[in-house]
């Protein structure tokens, strides 16, 4: 994992003194909140409804033990015990005072981490494959690359003023669980014809008001190339972007606008400029980064502790159909660690939590952790040997959920109950529909299927790419629910379609469950999934069970 | 006819912890909703935000949020504002425990 040079830790280190004196002279009132807002908005710090929120960055969503635990410190003593686990592989705390951030941001410093660009119209945290570096299916961990962009968006002088936010999301595999196409530039690892490897560049993509699915504006761009190019995308964006309407200043409205054909030729120009300025110093750079990601020595032993628990103990076995993926390394596993057991808040971690995991990525997953999009977290090296021993150690810490994949991983935003911008609830809507398919026990006879709720239009919980998508809207000073479905955020990437009428909040879980309880009498067999049976059949039969039933009363 | 005017309370954010507060008449910030102004005169309210805009050093983002009269004081008419006088509802935190 990339360990901090001098210059990044003096870097981090200057910023926190000037945001500590910011601070102190806001409190003192030398500065107002016109003055302060995009200082402490550089640094990550929100004020939301019921206090601030310090959004902190986890790049590429990789953590190590130590930096793990001291998240659990600062939920400790300055927050209220715990953490929340966000889509853009971020962790927020939503409890901090004004005068503790600066001591907050001194104790990510210690251990390498900060807030800086989670927040404003720059390039937010890169977001990367939660299973870099280890899934079976990868080109190549696309990490050192995640990180070489870091360090180069990090304080960019040229785009610290962007007309609006811009996230950049890569993964190394063909299977895309990054949401690639709905980021403002998507990176996927590919080889050309004589197989070597670069990237398929991706423009124009976002959730929100105006969901769009990006456009490819390259299919092969050299390794090398990668920086001079995604700063001719950037030089273009920054030029051509609307300032006029905050709602038309995300980059997809720009390639929409202008035409995907002409942005094209905007940035070829830019690159044609820029690319000469790259002498090479870049690739040392990204080859000094590469060596700091060299895969663990993984251990070659026999799997057999792992088949006796898995022929004896049906949790054990539940927990490792679900919550298991396939490992590059012979005998190893990916553990995703499901922060959503029924009734609990999605992506919320508390400080023993934390605990437990970093003491297990110590022990036995080589000292790496991730945060997945889903808010989720990956131990992602583990050998199968040792999966018994982590899975009684995950059921004592309250994290042994077996439900990856299922109805109740669902995203949700934090929605009413935290955030300014939010116009309904989430959370409980969250944890209702869980519940509820607990209660009625055919979470394992659905099978895959993908819930995602946002509390406003912003879509933070993804739910345009849900296969089943919740969107909380105000209507007339009433929580009302509008369901997509058809969503998938993967390499088949689709976005979802409205149903119909919205739901108010007592009629969104029985509408789940009728469409639930649909898919399972129209699919043709087991194998067939929620999403499949969707785009064999469309919306008419969906919309069917949620509107012809006798429960037509519920929608509004 | 002019429309008549909702009642309105003053609320915004206490600068130092970032918890919702509410003006009252005696030019008090209260954690409690009950404790705030309600104005029901337009001209009046614009002075009571004037006066809260001038509070920089103590609340970050003042504004008028229509309210009613309740039995132990202003209550909200609009959910979002009934969510600020009791904090989170996945835990016990905020307002609801605090008060």
């Amino acid at each position: 994992m990339y360990r901090y040079t001098d210059f990044d830790e003096a870097f981090v280190r200057t910023r926190v003194a000037q945001f500590r004196d910011q601070v102190a002279r806001r409190i003192d009132g030398s500065l107002t909140e016109d003055e302060f807002r995009p200082l402490r908005l550089m640094n990550g710090l929100y004020l939301q409804l019921h206090a601030y929120m310090l959004r902190v960055a986890i790049p590429y969503g990789t953590l190590n033990p130590d930096q793990m635990r001291q998240l659990a410190m600062i939920a400790d003593r300055w927050d209220k015990g715990y953490g929340h686990w966000t889509t853009r592989q971020n962790i927020q705390f939503n409890w901090p005072k004004l005068e503790d951030v600066p001591d907050m941001l001194e104790a990510l410093a210690d251990v390498g981490m900060h807030a800086i660009q989670t927040s404003g119209n720059t390039i937010r945290n890169v977001t990367a494959d939660h299973f870099a570096g280890a899934a079976a299916d990868e080109i190549a961990d696309p990490r050192p690359v995640a990180e070489l962009l870091r360090q180069w968006s990090t304080d960019h002088p040229e785009f610290q003023f962007l007309p609006r936010k811009f996230k950049i999301a890569i993964t190394g595999s063909p299977n895309d669980r990054a949401v690639t196409r709905a980021h403002d530039i998507g990176l996927r690892m590919v080889r050309n014809d004589a197989g070597e490897a670069g990237f398929e560049v991706i423009v124009g993509g976002g959730l929100g008001r105006t969901p769009m699915e990006g456009k490819v504006i390259r299919d092969f761009l050299p390794r090398a190339d990668l920086l001079p190019y995604v700063e001719a995308v950037l030089a273009a964006y920054n030029l051509m972007g609307r300032r006029d309407n905050k709602y038309k200043a995300r980059i997809k409205i720009t390639v929409f606008e202008n035409g995907i054909d002409s942005f094209h030729d905007a940035v070829e120009a830019n690159f044609a400029k820029i690319r000469p300025r790259f002498t090479g110093v870049d690739q040392e750079i990204l080859t000094a980064i590469e060596a700091q990601f060299a895969p663990p020595v993984f251990a070659d032993r026999p799997e057999a502790p792992f088949d006796a628990a898995y022929a004896t103990d049906p949790v054990f076995r539940a927990w490792a159909d679900t919550n298991l993926a396939a490992h590059k390394a012979p005998g190893h596993a990916i553990v995703t660690v499901s922060f959503k057991a029924p009734g609990a808040t999605p992506g919320d971690a508390t400080s023993d939590q934390m605990r437990a995991l970093a003491d297990l990525a110590e022990t036995y997953g080589y000292g790496e952790l991730r945060i997945s999009h889903e808010q989720n977290v990956i131990l992602p090296h583990v050998h199968k040997a040792d999966l018994p021993a982590v899975h009684a150690a995950l059921k004592s810490a309250g994290i042994a959920t077996a439900n990856v994949g299922l109805v109740s991983d669902i995203i949700a935003c934090p929605g009413m109950d935290y955030c300014a911008l939010a116009t309904a609830r989430s959370i409980p809507i969250a944890q209702e529909i869980a519940l509820r398919f607990e209660e009625l026990q055919v979470e394992h006879e659905v099978g895959p299927l993908k819930i995602k709720i946002s509390g406003c239009i912003n879509a933070c919980g993804h739910h345009h790419v849900g296969h089943i998508g919740i969107l909380g809207l105000d209507r007339a000073g009433v929580e009302n629910y509008q369901i997509t479905l058809g969503g998938d955020h993967t390499e088949r990437f689709a976005i979802g379609e409205k149903t119909g009428p919205g739901f108010p909040a007592e009629g969104i879980v029985p509408a789940i469950e009728r469409l639930v309880l649909a898919y399972l009498d129209l699919r043709e067999h087991r194998e067939e999934s929620f999403i499949e049976t969707f785009r064999r059949l469309g919306m008419a039969p969906f919309k069917a069970a949620l509107y012809d039933s006798e429960d037509r009363a519920d929608a509004a | 006819m002019s429309r008549a005017f909702t009642p309105k309370v003053v609320t915004a954010n206490r600068l130092l912890e970032g918890d919702a507060v509410w003006l009252t008449e005696d030019d008090r910030w209260s954690p409690d909703m009950a404790q705030a102004e309600l104005i029901d005169d337009e001209a009046h309210a614009a002075i009571r935000l004037l006066h809260a805009q001038g509070q920089r050093d103590l609340v970050v983002g003042p504004y008028l949020a229509d309210a009613r009269a309740g039995t132990n004081g202003p209550e909200p008419v609009h959910f979002r504002e009934a969510f600020r006088t009791r904090g989170p509802s996945n835990y016990a935190h905020g307002k609801q425990v605090e008060l």
